[in-house]
């Protein structure tokens, strides 16, 4: 037996003004902050580019740093360290990055190990990256007797890894069950679905991953200041100092000289465009076929 | 009760059977002491409510559930005869030769003639030729290929529901296996997409030994030989499928097919 209601007790059209109001202040707030959030960005990038384009030649790309005095000049040297020194850092990175994920993700799921790596992840994550390169200093420069670009490598690495880590562990999360299942019901063994079916599933996923932690690294300073330390002139010694675009930025913008600032300006310039040409390549080549 | 009754089993041509199979998920009894036979050639359909250990039972007939790591499986599960929990008994193997179709369709996030050739390339073939007859035959099989044969290689997930359901059964056929393990095929589908795996099933049957896991009563009596009332991780009572539904011997298999409960 249901009983019955005598009277509405909500009125059609109850308090409509105020809901709309409300609805509409919120809207309008949430805009406001999505806007205020991009603001930075645009400021940032117009900044850069008012100062630094100016000093953007072809000799900016192909020479190296001239001395303090003489004009021109350019971060040629820079722009190839930090190459081969990100280069270096991912090699390793990446494989160790992707298969410590696959571990938790699959064969080692919930189990100690893989909460024990988790753990360890975020807490080096959460370490700032002059200890990095702190430590970096002290195991390799301390060791070999000198900088060297391995060093920074290394410092580099040891960021990178967990970063790799964390975000391929969600994204090998998100592929579901059933297309593992699936697979193992057809008589495929674990290794044989994880490398034919949830990498496959992964993979646009993986390159974001492994594209936004190139892009974290390829900015940090602090841990190549001991390690890769710099240098005026050509290197491709990754046993010897060899320098980079943040070190080189860093040294541009921490000198007295106004020839410089503009130089430090134009290599942030070159910084931001490298990273976002290796986002956009990394995203071309993985779009959904 | 029926199912205890060995001489019955025997004499059917038996292409799988569980002798007293137990299964634990942890500490709780999910299955309890099951036996029965799957007849050769025939099909054999799963009902009960929800929770009974349909699927359960059904993911012990090709040792899916060792991929949980809490479910213990006690008994025996025979195919041919021979023990497929035995040691000498390989996983991959058995997995071969019972196929299994999943109540949701999942195919893999390739083109449609991939995902039927994923079961070949694993296994080892890599002979063109040889992959895409095979495909093509499963295909026909599955009574998928004249609505794709133009469109081979484009994603499996662009095709309509009932058409990955099918193209699932299309790769599972592909490895050629004996028997077919379905967990409620049907049950996302619309009626026509749900009759037409319907069809498939019964032409399946002259060459697969079919098990059928399904909460549509009326399916079960449409496709199937023999069905078995499981309750509880019991199995209840089993027998031909018109006389079970027309004179269940006892009294649970009469409340849940006449929808007293269930």
């Amino acid at each position: 037996m249901s009983v019955q209601f005598d009277k509405a007790i909500i009125p059609l059209g109850a308090r409509k003004p105020l809901r709309k109001a409300q609805n509409l202040v919120f809207v309008w707030l949430t805009g406001l902050f999505a806007f205020l959030l991009i603001l930075p960005l645009v400021i940032l990038l117009w900044y850069l580019l008012s100062r630094g384009v100016q000093s953007l030649s072809w000799d900016f790309f192909t020479q190296i740093p001239k001395p303090v005095g003489e004009t021109g000049g350019g971060v040629a040297n820079a722009i190839v360290g930090s190459v081969i020194i990100l280069g270096l850092a991912s090699v390793f990175a990446v494989p160790v990055g992707i298969l410590a994920a696959v571990y938790m993700s699959d064969f080692g799921r919930g189990n100690r190990i893989s909460s024990t790596i988790r753990f360890a992840c975020d807490m080096l994550n959460a370490t700032p990256s002059i200890i990095l390169g702190i430590f970096s200093y002290s195991i390799i420069v301390l060791t070999m007797g000198r900088f060297s670009a391995l060093a920074g490598s290394f410092a580099l690495f040891v960021m990178m890894a967990p970063v790799v880590v964390r975000g391929t562990e969600e994204i090998l999360q998100l592929v579901p069950d059933s297309f593992r299942e699936a697979s193992l019901a057809l008589g495929a063994s674990r290794s044989q679905t994880i490398w034919r079916v949830v990498l496959p599933a992964a993979r646009g996923g993986i390159t974001t991953t492994v594209a936004l932690s190139l892009a974290r690294i390829s900015g940090e300073t602090a841990p190549l200041l001991f390690t890769a330390l710099g240098n005026e002139f050509w290197n491709f010694h990754i046993d010897r100092p060899m320098n980079t675009l943040p070190v080189q930025i860093y040294k541009f913008a921490t000198s007295p000289y106004e020839d410089w600032h503009r130089q430090a300006w134009a290599a942030a310039l070159v910084l931001i465009l490298l990273i976002s040409v290796t986002n956009a390549v990394a995203r071309f080549a993985t779009r959904r076929r | 009760m029926v199912s205890g009754e060995p001489a019955q089993a025997e004499m059917l041509d038996s292409k799988m059977s569980t002798r007293d199979l137990n299964i634990y998920y942890g500490p709780r009894r999910a299955i309890n002491a099951i036996s029965l036979s799957m007849r050769r050639n025939h099909v054999t359909a799963l009902i009960g409510p929800s929770g009974c250990g349909k699927s359960t039972f059904l993911r012990a007939l090709n040792r899916m559930n060792e991929l949980i790591p809490s479910v213990r499986t006690e008994g025996d599960v025979l195919l041919d005869g021979n023990s497929i929990y035995d040691r000498s008994m390989d996983v991959i193997d058995v997995r071969r030769r019972v196929g299994m179709v999943f109540q949701k369709s999942n195919p893999f996030p390739k083109s449609i003639f991939e995902n039927v050739a994923y079961g070949l390339r694993i296994n080892g073939l890599s002979d063109k030729r040889v992959i895409a007859e095979q495909v093509e035959k499963s295909l026909r099989n599955a009574a998928l290929w004249d609505e794709i044969k133009d469109r081979l290689y484009t994603p499996a997930l662009d095709l309509s529901g009932g058409q990955q359901q099918r193209l699932c059964i299309a790769r599972a056929l592909a490895v050629e296996p004996e028997v077919l393990l379905m967990d409620e095929p049907a049950s996302a589908l619309d009626p026509i997409a749900t009759q037409k795996i319907e069809e498939l099933i019964h032409d399946l049957k002259k060459q697969y030994t079919i098990v059928i896991v399904t909460h549509n009563m009326q399916q079960a009596a449409r496709v199937s030989d023999y069905t078995a009332f499981f309750y509880m991780g019991d199995l209840i009572e089993v027998d031909e499928t018109e006389r079970l539904f027309t004179k269940p011997s006892r009294k649970q298999t009469e409340d849940y097919i006449t929808g007293r409960f269930g």
